[in-house]
């Protein structure tokens, strides 16, 4: 069962690997994007995890909802509503149980996927964060190793295709040959979760 | 990239410091990041919110006053605003007679401003949207993020502002504005890339003896690329992609704005080219604007926008505003 520090620990180290590969994201932003993906996660989750210090969410959903609005509040552009919605819906999806099983973090992680989706009206395909999210959040039953695995191959999966949705869609055929900022970032939180689980 | 900064960091906080300095009659809250304007809320008549990523200065905090925004919200260098910023300004403004948030379409800013009007409403605050998208160079499909707001932004916040200055009610504001939007195309050309602060150097490579058409006003690259050309040539090009776009019949306001690193000299030298090929086509020309008004940080080039205006459009663009960026009439 995964308790209020597992999820906890998912942030802080999340926080630490947005931290790592945050000129990475930038520069993975910079040819079809403009060049802030990673300072503005860093903004972002350097929120989260200081309110998780402060106000210690004794609860799964609560850690997550309060994450979700620290990333809506502080990092703006496109990811911050997005990222956002994802951890709030997930969080919402928990409720208030203080344990929760895998079974039901991967059911609360697919409501969150698909906020994310409505919200922003990409689908798999489109060279986004959802080509990483959709395949991770399908491995979830097997383990979060393999989450994360099925995270990091859609991130590279989007390299060949044009975008659809958000900034790198402007660039119509131009954007083909990179690749996408979001999905990558969504693969670190996802290998974020194999890390906290100490897989 | 050598900029005149103290640490990437800081950027938007000094400037907002510095527009508070030499701007008495704005509130600057440096901390929320929102700039109202002093006499807000004006009573019974409607406020305009704008806001959007910062690095398009004087757009948005340099339109904010009387007969232009009543607050703007910036963000982070390129990145649009929370959320919470957009909801603070739309209570400091609203008198009651309601609020209009006018967002340029880009996804981020969409999302930040429809979350913002939910808990606006919430608040009890009457909150209309407008969205600007006026550059042609982006296909409007299914499959892309639909057209970028540019340089119409401006022409937006003009109007709209005047038809607010004159107590009209929100439903009118917004359609008002709808209406400059609708009647509003732009397209832009990069003769070098700019460099944000976090990043430092340009944010993509544009070699020497060539240009981008079709660029936004994020650093982003544009549509094409071609051989450099004269100030003549990209203004037939320009011309031709706004006027096949909107095929005007009225006459028409000129925006010829400079990117942030093109000198006046050359952006009235493009104007020029720009009435020749408008005269050419049988375009006529109601007002001009020459400047740096919707810019890219350091981006070097321009954008022709286009608004073709009936009598009412113009009477409310030749009203007066009193803002840091535009000023006349008073």
């Amino acid at each position: 069962m995964l308790d209020a520090d597992f999820f906890r620990r998912w942030m802080t180290v999340t926080a630490a690997s947005v931290d790592r590969e945050a000129e990475r994201l930038t520069a993975l932003d910079s040819p079809i994007g403009d060049a802030d993906h990673g300072s503005n996660l860093h903004r972002g989750f350097t929120a989260v995890t200081a309110a998780l210090e402060k106000e210690a969410p004794g609860t799964p959903g609560g850690v997550l909802t309060l994450a979700g609005r620290q990333l809506i509040s502080t990092v703006g552009g496109a990811s911050g509503p997005l990222y956002g919605t994802l951890l709030r819906r997930t969080g919402k999806a928990l409720g208030d149980a203080a344990e929760v099983s895998a079974e039901q973090l991967a059911e609360a992680l697919r409501a969150g996927v698909d906020a994310v989706m409505t919200l922003g009206g990409a689908a798999p395909g489109d060279k986004t964060m959802i080509d990483a999210l959709v395949p991770a959040v399908d491995a979830l039953g097997d383990s979060f190793a393999t989450a994360r695995t099925a995270a990091e191959e859609g991130a590279v999966a989007t390299t060949p295709l044009q975008a659809r949705k958000g900034r790198a869609s402007y660039l119509g055929e131009r954007s083909i040959g990179h690749q996408d900022p979001g999905a990558t970032s969504a693969a670190l939180l996802v290998a974020g979760l194999a890390e906290a689980a100490g897989e | 990239m050598k900029m005149l900064i103290n640490v990437p960091e800081t950027v938007v906080a000094d400037a907002l410091r510095g527009l508070a300095a030499a701007h008495p009659e704005l509130t600057v809250d440096v901390e929320n990041r929102v700039i109202v304007r002093r006499d807000a809320p004006v009573a019974g008549k409607v406020g305009l919110v704008s806001g959007g990523g910062s690095g398009h200065e004087p757009l948005h905090g340099g339109f904010v006053g009387p007969g232009m925004l009543s607050a703007a919200c910036p963000g982070e260098v390129f990145t649009s605003p929370v959320p919470d910023q957009m909801l603070r300004a739309a209570a400091a403004v609203d008198s009651g007679a309601g609020v209009l948030f006018i967002v340029k379409n880009y996804t981020g800013d969409v999302l930040n401003f429809d979350m913002a009007a939910e808990l606006a409403e919430d608040e009890g605050i009457q909150v209309a949207k407008v969205l600007v998208n006026d550059d042609v160079a982006v296909t409007d499909s299914l499959y892309t993020a639909g057209r970028r707001g540019t340089g119409a932004t401006l022409f937006v916040e003009k109007i709209a502002g005047a038809a607010a200055d004159e107590g009209m009610p929100l439903e009118r504001v917004e359609a008002i504005a709808r209406q400059v939007n609708e009647n509003s195309r732009s397209f832009g050309v990069a003769l070098s890339a700019c460099s944000t602060p976090a990043k430092g150097s340009p944010t993509f490579d544009l070699p020497p003896g060539e240009l981008e058409l079709g660029i936004g006003i994020h650093g982003e690259p544009g549509r094409e690329r071609r051989a450099m050309m004269t100030s003549g040539e990209i203004a037939e090009v320009a011309v031709e992609a706004v006027v096949e776009d909107l095929r005007p019949r009225n006459p028409v306001l000129v925006l010829v704005n400079g990117m942030g690193a093109t000198p006046l000299l050359e952006l009235y030298g493009f104007n020029a080219e720009v009435h020749r090929v408008l005269a050419a086509r049988g375009v006529p020309v109601a007002r001009v604007l020459v400047g740096n008004y919707v810019t890219s940080l350091d981006m070097a080039g321009a954008s022709l926008t286009l608004c073709q205006v009936d009598e009412e459009m113009l009477r409310l663009w030749d009203a007066p505003v009193k803002t840091p960026g535009l000023r006349w009439g008073v």
